[in-house]
């Protein structure tokens, strides 16, 4: 299946490979048309055609460090030692927990979710600071949507709500949502009305036909007044005042949606992480569902991470439940609140922690990182960062996407397999994880054969 | 598959195999290498199990267990997860029950029934690999799926411009490149009305769908016969248009006779045997659809039987859930570019309520009134019609007048005394059970190593103690065979087993490809050349052998 070829003319050219339809996994938009050109001799992309400004970064910055492949306090170990290491910590924990995996595989995230079953942890993932408010409006409300592709082409009216994709997700516009001809939008953008819905002007605006700012914090109260209106309710007179939107635009805004073929609400952090949170993401999901009562109404969060999407849908096949599991019973329990890994860390909870694709110990709140440097953790990451620094058990592994295959989902739970550029000469998360878990599953049958 | 010369002797249980005539006696059944085979050496380990009735593994030919729709099922319902934990042993994962029970608790549970195959109905392509990932973690059971192509607008096109061949061509395209086991249609043309016309939905099977300039039933019948010549396994397996409408038998009937000729498979048929008006009481039209499906040897059928309690409507048909949804019950819309629609909802089915009792009461007339077991199968569209954990309760009711009696008296008492069940008294033998599980789904879907327990046989064995209350028998077997090996014994796991995937390869022309691509580049938002699920997702897998294309079974990697 590998659309790779081998120019013949550049026989004296440095070793050149293109690889067709590869896949961007910077972002949640999972572009899968990258024509990516790899100096294999000097194990670089010299050329992401197709990719944004993004992607390009990403693609062409990426290169082989000089790092070892795993270390423990700071010190080079063979692999197979940390890896022992890694199980006898995580063996030995009475509270291990599992953060992360959002850049990486679905391959992989299936064995973390075994680990953490076999050692009865906590697995949690990004999801749990970005669209967990989202997750928790879902299971309230429900979801009207649909993939990106119906987005392109059949929605003649696109709202975007507390994003900001010209700079976040740069080719959402120009792939999947504004620009675009599709089979009923045969004018691309001409035949779509953009609104941008936001507390200030963002780079965003000029794609939209009309800007609406809305008082910081103030999104839940001009979503429920948007919902009263599409049921023919009375709002508060003051909700200029309130909202700082008026009423003329507002009921603009509810007769372009019933009257629209196919509508579309996009929202980001902007919504699911300001006051209000997944009150936000819920008003937002059920003004989409009201709508279809008038027309094809769908909606959509913009995820950030390349495989955040892939990770809530492994963690909820494997357990019922998108993020913040614990296994500590021998099944799995949800508790937002209670098993999501800042909340647990600021409270002192963890004894260990296994960080995936992530690092907490740069963006995490203080009493968090206070806690993490607490206690052992074992991390994997394809750069060093400030976690993997301060680990007992650091491995380097190698790029998704970009050394390694597997499986991601774009935001919109459209599955789609990668194509690696060129080798690394580091081991992949899921060999990793792997290891460890066969590790582990050796500890226990030991420690029952003791025991008996 | 064991193939480490693992040898078993399961002796002296009463044998019900109905594909091979033997109803009750007592025999040995051997197994070798994961088959059933003739001769053991004296090594074999020996099961007695005098007493004991002995079953090929049940087979469900119609459910909804894996992929984006059963995942967006169980992100919704938190609530039902809580409720049914599902606690991990020594050789077994953990999990989550509830009526779409995480990956891992489906593959055992259904072993828990003496279940060991499976095939999820409803798959759009763009989302087949999800369903084969999410497959690979439902352990026990082998497992395929039939994808959705009766809204496919690259076919609809063909159809509309009368390219006979090449529709044949990219259906068996799009089967290949799903890696599924045939063709399911939901609702044909239901889609364009309802993402395209502002939630609307078809109404008559006769009116054109804009902009195909086609009808329903045109679609339905060209499906029906592509799919019959290019020898699938399994044949079209259809969810008639209006299902849940008072009335829709006549729909189900025309559905039915545009078939005439070819194999169809009319799925969760109950929910489409309704008489009476549209908008109006639910009445009963089973006789009329069980009368025509008895005398027409072309179609097979799953019943989709309803049983109180928790349920989900699960469906590719998005306009039905959105029609079920009282004021404010949590729903999901899910669109699927250029193939398919897709709405979740939770719901529940009350003894008390018209309506639902007489949804359970026709699943149950459908069955007492059928003279052909090898073509009107069991299920119950799982999740929809009831989660298969009542499978063993609605076996029961089958078997047992007096306990059907018993339940009659304490369900909403209009809808029986307007149904036929008060008038039949017919009983099922467990020979017929053995038929309505096990060996007529095996056949429906070509599966000649299945559902029955001849030497050749795929030794998938359920054991089960025999109990006058057959509810309280087949709710728990005793030992569950599967591929050769002990997975549970004396009612506990003592292994774990991955399963194998089902799927076909019908002939093609590869030059269709040409044709297909440039739509790709049009309309959808991902790439020709990643759409395809390639082979590295198939682990242990069996290409299920084409009808008239000799015996002899493709079997590749582990």
């Amino acid at each position: 299946m590998s659309e790779t070829k081998t120019p013949e003319t550049e026989k004296d050219e440095p070793n050149i490979r293109i690889v067709e339809d590869a896949t961007c996994t910077f972002c949640g938009c999972v572009c899968d048309d990258m024509e990516l050109t790899v100096d294999l001799d000097a194990n670089r992309i010299t050329k992401a055609k197709n990719a944004c400004v993004l992607g390009r970064a990403w693609f062409l910055q990426h290169g082989i460090e000089d790092h070892p492949q795993a270390m423990i306090d700071g010190r080079e170990v063979p692999l197979e030692e940390a890896m022992d290491e890694a199980a006898r910590i995580l063996h030995e924990a009475k509270f291990p927990i599992t953060y992360g995996l959002s850049d990486s595989p679905c391959e992989a995230q299936r064995v973390a979710v075994a680990i953490n079953d076999l050692v009865r942890g906590n697995i949690d993932t990004t999801t749990s600071v970005c669209h967990g408010p989202s997750g928790i409006a879902f299971q309230g409300v429900g979801e009207s949507t649909s993939t990106l592709g119906e987005v392109k082409n059949r929605a003649d009216l696109v709202i975007y709500w507390g994003g900001n994709p010209a700079e976040s997700h740069p080719r959402h516009f120009t792939r999947y949502t504004v620009t675009p001809k599709g089979r009923y939008i045969p004018n691309g953008k001409k035949d779509r009305y953009v609104v941008l819905i936001d507390v200030r002007k963002t780079p965003s605006a000029p794609v939209a036909d009309q800007l609406i700012r809305v008082k910081p914090g103030r999104d839940f109260e001009l979503l429920w007044a948007l919902r009263a209106l599409v049921r023919g309710r009375d709002i508060d007179p003051d909700i200029e005042k309130i909202t700082g939107v008026s009423r003329e635009v507002l009921d603009e805004l509810v007769e372009r949606m019933k009257n629209c073929n196919f509508g579309v609400l996009f929202f980001g952090m902007g919504l699911t992480m300001t006051r209000g949170r997944h009150f936000n993401s819920g008003a937002l999901l059920a003004l989409a569902t009201d709508l279809n009562k008038y027309t094809h109404f769908v909606a959509k969060p913009v995820r950030g991470h390349g495989n955040v999407t892939g990770a809530d849908n492994v963690v909820s096949w494997q357990t019922g439940y998108p993020f913040g599991v614990n296994f500590h019973r021998g099944y799995p329990r949800f508790n937002p609140g209670e098993y999501t890994t800042v909340d647990l860390l600021a409270r002192g909870d963890a004894d260990a922690a296994l960080m995936i694709a992530t690092d907490p110990a740069s963006n995490f709140p203080k009493h968090a990182i206070e806690h993490l440097k607490k206690i052992p953790v074992i991390s994997l990451d394809a750069k060093p960062t400030y976690t993997s620094r301060q680990a007992r058990v650091a491995f380097m592994v190698a790029t998704y996407g970009i050394n390694t295959g597997g499986t991601v989902y774009r935001m919109d739970d459209v599955p789609i397999t990668l194509r690696p550029a060129f080798d690394s000469p580091f081991p992949t998360d899921e060999e990793v994880l792997t290891g460890i878990l066969t590790r582990l599953k050796k500890l226990r049958a030991n420690g029952r054969k003791k025991a008996a | 598959m064991a193939e480490n010369g693992t040898e078993l002797r399961i002796k002296g249980g009463k044998v019900y195999d109905p594909a091979n005539g033997i109803d009750g006696e007592v025999r040995d059944i051997l197994v070798r290498d994961g088959r059933i085979v003739d001769k053991v050496s004296e090594k074999a380990r020996t099961f007695n199990i005098p007493g004991m009735v002995v079953m090929p593994g049940g087979i469900d030919i119609h459910c909804h267990i894996a992929g984006p729709k059963v995942n967006l099922s169980r992100k919704l319902q938190p609530e039902d997860h809580r409720l049914d934990v599902h606690p991990g042993t020594d050789v077994t994962r953990s999990g989550v029950g509830g009526v779409t029970p995480s990956t891992f608790a489906t593959g055992y549970r259904y072993a828990m029934l003496g279940y060991t195959t499976a095939f999820d109905a409803a798959v759009p392509p763009l989302a087949a690999r999800h369903v084969i990932e999410e497959f690979h973690d439902t352990p026990v059971i082998d497992k395929g799926f039939y994808v959705l192509l009766g809204n496919n607008m690259f076919l609809y096109d063909l159809l509309k411009q009368g390219r006979k061949q090449d529709f044949k061509d990219a259906i068996a395209w799009w089967v290949t490149a799903a890696r599924a086991a045939s063709v399911k249609l939901v609702n044909a043309g239901g889609d364009e009305f309802w993402k395209g016309r502002r939630n609307e939905n078809v109404t008559d099977v006769n009116e054109k769908i804009d902009p195909f300039d086609l009808t329903p039933l045109h679609a339905t019948a060209a499906f029906i016969e592509a799919v019959d010549e290019l020898n699938m396994p399994h044949p079209a397996h259809i969810h008639c248009n209006n299902l849940g409408h008072s009335g829709n038998i006549q729909t189900t009937l025309d559905t039915m006779k545009a078939a005439e000729g070819h194999r169809a498979h009319i799925a969760h048929v109950q929910f489409h045997s309704y008489a009476g008006e549209l908008g109006k009481r639910v009445q009963t039209g089973s006789e009329a659809i069980i009368d025509y499906i008895n005398t027409h040897e072309n179609i097979t059928t799953d019943i989709g039987m309803v049983m109180f309690g928790k349920a989900t409507a699960m469906t590719a048909d998005a306009p039905l859930t959105w029609m079920l949804r009282n004021k404010d019950t949590k729903w999901i819309n899910a669109d699927t570019e250029c193939e398919s629609g897709c709405g979740v909802m939770p719901f529940s089915y009350q003894d008390t309520n018209y309506t639902h009792t007489m949804q359970w009461a026709i699943g149950l007339e459908l069955f007492l009134l059928s003279q052909d077991p090898w073509r009107v199968m069991f299920s119950t569209d799982h999740p929809n019609g009831a989660s298969f954990r009542t499978y063993p309760r609605l076996i029961r009711l089958l078997m047992d007048r007096g306990f059907r009696a018993e339940m009659m008296k304490q369900v909403n008492q209009k809808a029986i005394s307007n149904s036929l069940l008060p008038q039949l008294d017919r009983e099922y033998s467990l020979y017929e059970i053995a038929i309505i599980t096990r060996a007529a789904p095996a056949r429906a879907l070509g599966l000649a190593n299945k559902g029955h327990l001849g030497v050749g046989a795929d030794a998938d064995i359920t054991i089960y103690t025999d109990d006058e209350n057959r509810e309280r028998m087949f709710n728990a077997p005793r030992y569950v065979i599967k591929a050769g090996k002990p997975i549970i014994e004396d009612h506990e796991f003592v292994d774990d087993h991955i399963g194998r995937f089902l799927h076909a390869e019908p002939v093609y022309d590869p030059a269709i490809e040409d044709h297909i691509r440039p739509f790709f580049d049009d309309y959808y938002s991902i790439r020709f050349n990643n759409y395809r699920v390639d082979a590295s997702y198939l682990h242990d897998h069996e290409v299920m052998p084409l009808r008239n294309s000799g015996n002899g079974r493709k079997k590749k990697g582990k």
